[in-house]
């Protein structure tokens, strides 16, 4: 129940009001309406098709467009110049032809707006559907004949990744581990963004190994929407340090989002063995992430202080929180006073 | 003069026998017209606008008040449209830099790497996150441009940064559960303010359904700031 129609008539509109220009102008000729989920569901296309499928089209366009202004120039030349000048004019055009080819490029490669045309259907939802795509993914669905429905859209993981992010900052810094600031964040956004894509794309090399029906896009939409239940958890037990706690959680919410993604990947997998493969390989994956994100996080901030300074580690040592000690139940922005 | 000069040419090629080659190759008998006259007065107007020779102090005091004025605008958001209109990062440069001058020198930077990598925390997290916040709002259809939105959202951190600055004064004080309600009724009441604010400039560029979906990122970018400010203790 998602289509979204994507006006793809004139993609640079007139300037708007505050000198930006408008996307959604469909003035330029007929719109193409371009059915994401049947696309998707019939696996014809994936991410990558999706973008270079528009790119295309773009550039069909433009050459074109090109090849009508050149005629046009070709023909004055040929009746101001005469026949002495076909000489020059075919090497002129020759390297009119050269000088274009190098613009387009030069252009594609710095046109920050195409770019971001091209993304521009993948984030294309409404708050309402966020929320309940939010909810669903905590919810497994008992219907494995029949392959269920991955919405392919990129909005909500993002969104998720980055609070993922902060709540990983915000457990590192509090777990006493305060030191090497520009470390921290850029261990924190290298293992939200590296998990997320890492893992996608591993579990959509596997599909593609077993031929299962799922595309790059759908890949990464299940598994971050799968991460919401890690936030959860990890919002909830970076304040709160009870560890019976955090191992109900983590049965309960990690498991539930797990379940859910084990669910839609066992409905587009056929067979005993790619299925057991791949659900138990995603599992697996999904739920250490969690118990790592947890447990190891400082630990392995340690490590990185070990190697970075070893001569004064004296000053450095610091109890591991969370190993081996009475459960506490501490306000965490309390504790830093 | 001139048309004396052209009287006597033509006398003179008149008593020529040969007058009609003559005629062939010299131009100057064409005459030649038109007003030559410099417009003195019309340019006064430009005059004004030039900063060509005024004094190196009014440039700098011209663009400040332009700061200035921008901040009023953060200070009482009513929906105006200068803050997009004309658009700079000197405002956001100044903002991110006093921000990121006062969260150094806390308890939280070690004695002997001198607090840098705290000050390169905030840079990229200020800069990084409206880049992100930006791409978003783009990515979802706003009519907004790269840098307008940068320059909102680099001016609406000032009330954080006056925060930070009543969180130091009070921690000046001492450090104890007073000081940390007072520091967290500060630091909430600026988020609010920043995540209101920023979010009454930027809401008329998006599409009415979706301001949720804007609205989230610039929330969870001020939160981590804010929370960044909340637990800035000062060293011992």
């Amino acid at each position: 129940p998602w289509s979204p129609a994507w006006p793809r008539g004139a993609p640079w509109g007139p300037a708007g009001p505050h000198g930006a220009p408008c996307f959604r102008d469909v003035s330029g000729g007929g719109s193409a309406v371009i059915d994401m989920e049947n696309m998707d569901d019939t696996s014809g296309s994936s991410f990558e098709d999706m973008g270079e499928m528009h790119q295309r089209m773009k550039e069909e366009e433009e050459v074109a467009a090109e090849a009508a202004a050149t005629e046009d120039d070709a023909a004055d030349d040929g009746e101001f110049l005469g026949m002495k000048g076909l000489k020059g004019q075919l090497g002129r055009q020759v390297a009119d032809e050269v000088w274009q080819a190098g613009k387009r490029q030069a252009s594609k490669a710095f046109n920050l707006y195409a770019n971001i045309d091209i993304l521009r259907p993948y984030f294309d939802v409404e708050p309402v559907q966020v929320r309940s795509r939010l909810i669903e993914s905590m919810i497994p669905v008992r219907m494995i004949n029949f392959p269920q429905k991955i919405a392919g859209e990129l909005y909500g993981p993002m969104m998720l990744v980055f609070t993922l992010v902060a709540i990983l900052l915000h457990g590192m810094k509090t777990s006493g581990t305060v030191i090497r600031e520009g470390t921290l964040m850029g261990t924190a956004i290298g293992t939200c963004f590296g998990y997320w894509l890492g893992v996608s794309s591993f579990i959509y090399f596997l599909a593609y190994l077993v031929n299962a029906q799922i595309t790059m896009l759908q890949m990464l939409s299940l598994l971050g929407y799968g991460l919401f239940g890690h936030c959860i958890v990890l919002f909830i037990t970076y304040n709160i340090h009870f560890h019976f706690l955090f191992y109900a959680l983590w049965l309960l919410v990690g498991g539930l989002s797990t379940l859910r993604m084990v669910a839609a990947l066992l409905s587009r997998t056929v067979g005993q063995t790619p299925r057991l493969l791949l659900c138990g390989s995603l599992a697996l994956l999904h739920m250490l992430f969690l118990l790592y994100l947890h447990f190891n996080y400082h630990q392995i901030v340690e490590g990185l202080l070990d190697s970075l300074e070893g001569s004064n580690m004296a000053a450095m040592q610091r109890v591991a929180r969370d190993v081996l000690k009475l459960p506490v139940v501490v306000n965490a922005t309390v504790k830093s006073q | 003069p001139v048309k004396q000069g052209r009287n006597r040419t033509k006398r003179r090629k008149r008593s020529k026998p040969f007058a009609g080659l003559s005629d062939v190759s010299i131009s100057e008998d064409i005459p030649v017209e038109g007003d030559i006259s410099v417009p003195v007065g019309s340019s006064r107007q430009d005059d004004e606008f030039s900063t060509l020779d005024e004094p190196v102090k009014d440039t700098i005091l011209r663009d400040l008040k332009a700061v200035g004025n921008k901040f009023v605008h953060v200070l009482y958001p009513k929906r105006s449209s200068a803050l997009l209109r004309d658009w700079d990062l000197w405002g956001p440069l100044l903002l991110c830099v006093a921000l990121a001058l006062m969260l150094q020198g806390g308890a939280a930077d070690g004695a002997e790497d001198g607090g840098g990598p705290q000050f390169a925390e905030v840079f990229v997290i200020v800069w990084f996150g409206s880049i992100v916040i930006t791409l978003n709002s783009k990515l979802l259809g706003g009519t907004i441009s790269f840098f307008q939105s940068l320059c909102v959202l680099g001016y609406c951190i000032m009330p954080l940064t006056v925060a930070m600055l009543v969180c130091r004064l009070v921690l000046l004080g001492g450090s104890g559960t007073a000081s940390f309600v007072v520091r967290l009724v500060v630091v909430s009441a600026s988020f609010g303010w920043s995540t209101f604010a920023s979010t009454a400039f930027l809401a008329d560029s998006q599409p009415p359904n979706r301001k949720a979906l804007v609205v989230y990122p610039v929330f969870l970018f001020y939160f981590v700031i804010g929370w960044m400010i909340l637990t800035f203790s000062t060293s011992q």
